[in-house]
């Protein structure tokens, strides 16, 4: 009945909490977007124009939500649901302190890229459901993206798995507080992973499947009021869930020094701080990589993945194996 | 990839110079007195309208915003029976300004010209008259110029002679 409960609690936390983190993300985007650029930001509705975000989605909220007639409607209204039930069922195996996650998968690492993979049908289905062929260019451009970084991503963790021989994302942060932070003897391994994350959020430089510029917002150019605001809010779902994993995988996750403190709640609330503050460094590095880079043409997109990412990653693989091997 | 990681430290490098945004209601933005904004018309250190009526301005006016009418007090003195400026209209191009004889019409350094209706941009005589001599303080036409009105003379001008009477020169 306890641990019921217990894990009512967790789902209760990892779901509020994750939905309150992207609209927080929406409002600290801005804001970092506009520091970077020497303007302001939203800073007007409320304390440092936090409320700003709220404003948003009241308006999204009384939009007129439309269909087109000329959309498959089933469809269309089951794409934005997607991407925000597969990102948050993702969120399921990440371990936030020790004890700390809604379930302790054996093969969370897999679950994570099952989760990831499906995620991809939101918009492939959002670009065809839409019957317009931006729309459908948007959606056949992210399903071709996805197909080639999902290879590489799967790849690029591998290493990680060699190194702990675990698929459990707790334990591999308990083996990388036995040895050493992953980031540094994977360290090519984690470029990998980062770039093959920010092309499976489809974000800056990797936005290709909605760039504005040429395809009107692309797959969700149909989409009007709170079914656009899925789309964004579970972009940044992705984003949240890709820093997650760059912690737990590459930076030690919870591992951090605890101040003295050594058992109980406060141990599992500092375990838990340190979790969060990594979190917060990567979601910030993909804000600045937004700020910082230009998008690359299509074509170089798909060369760069199959070409260049893919024999790195499996490179990675082959150095990671035999130096294993050779130390046994 | 170096010029790539070189990017993201420039744009991060970024957070630590000033913003360049004004922020304007808060904080206002300075504007130099000739800067062309809001028009006035002024009066002279007398108080009396500097405005003689002469249409100058209106002439001037490129996209015909101003209309007034002449008129004169019972010593003579020329002023506008209305004067009009219509703001919706103007272009603020400040050629009124210059075709002034009398330094009456004046631009000022105010851009807040907004109205929820348009008819409020259409400013009358006593929107536009200010209290204040405005760019040119110390200024009276009618203290330089030769035409006798109340209180002044013919010939009791800064820096003019009294009138001779011609007949007096006679041999």
């Amino acid at each position: 009945m306890n641990e019921t409960l217990g894990t009512l609690l967790i789902i209760a936390f990892v779901i509020l909490g994750v939905l309150h983190v992207a609209p927080g993300l929406i409002w600290l985007e801005r804001r970092l977007l506009a520091l970077w650029q020497d303007r302001y930001g939203p800073n007007r509705v409320g304390p440092f124009g936090l409320f700003q975000v709220l404003a948003d989605a009241i308006k999204m909220f009384f939009k007129e939500d439309w269909i087109p007639p000329f959309a498959d409607k089933a469809t269309f209204i089951l794409a934005p649901c997607i991407i925000n039930v597969t990102a948050l069922t993702a969120f399921a195996v990440i371990p936030f302190a020790p004890g700390w996650s809604v379930v302790d998968m054996s093969v969370g690492l897999l679950f994570f890229l099952a989760m990831s993979s499906l995620g991809v049908y939101s918009v492939t289905l959002a670009g065809w459901a839409s019957n317009n062929k931006y729309s459908l260019l948007g959606g056949l451009r992210a399903s071709a993206q996805m197909l080639g970084y999902e290879v590489f991503m799967g790849l690029s963790l591998m290493g990680v798995v060699l190194m702990s021989g675990t698929f459990n994302l707790a334990k591999i942060v308990e083996a990388q507080q036995n040895t050493i932070w992953y980031c540094v003897p994977q360290f090519l391994g984690m470029m990998l992973f980062l770039i093959a994350g920010i092309a499976e959020t489809h974000r800056l430089p990797f936005d290709l499947p909605e760039a504005e510029a040429e395809l009107i917002a692309g797959f969700h150019s149909e989409y009007s009021s709170m079914k656009f605001g899925m789309f964004f809010i579970g972009e940044y779902i992705g984003i949240t869930l890709i820093s997650c994993l760059m912690t737990v995988l590459y930076f030690g996750g919870w591992d951090g020094p605890t101040f003295g403190i050594s058992e109980g709640l406060a141990l599992k609330l500092v375990q838990f701080g340190w979790f969060a503050a990594k979190t917060f460094v990567f979601l910030c590095l993909f804000i600045l990589l937004r700020a910082s880079f230009c998008r690359p043409r299509y074509d170089q997109l798909i060369a760069f993945g199959w070409k260049i990412m893919l024999p790195l990653s499996l490179a990675n693989l082959l150095i990671t194996g035999a130096a294993l091997l050779a130390l046994e | 990839m170096l010029s790539l990681i070189k990017t993201m430290w420039l744009v991060f490098l970024h957070s630590f110079s000033r913003r360049e945004t004004t922020q304007y209601p808060d904080e206002m933005p300075y504007y130099p007195p000739r800067w062309r904004g809001r028009i006035v018309l002024t009066r002279d250190p007398d108080g009396e309208e500097r405005c003689v009526a002469c249409n100058l301005c209106a002439v001037a006016c490129p996209v015909a915003c101003i209309s007034l009418q002449a008129t004169e007090d019972e010593h003579g003195r020329r002023y506008p029976d209305f004067f009009r400026i219509n703001f919706s209209r103007c272009i603020f191009c400040g050629y009124c300004e210059e075709a002034c004889p009398t330094y009456a019409i004046q631009l000022t350094p105010d851009f807040e010209v907004s109205e929820y209706r348009r008819k409020n941009l259409v400013y009358e005589k006593e929107d536009l008259l200010i209290s204040g001599p405005g760019k040119y303080p110390g200024y009276n036409f009618y203290r330089v110029a030769g035409l006798a009105i109340k209180g002044k003379g013919k010939g009791e001008a800064e820096c003019e002679e009294p009138p001779v009477d011609p007949h007096s020169l006679l041999p």
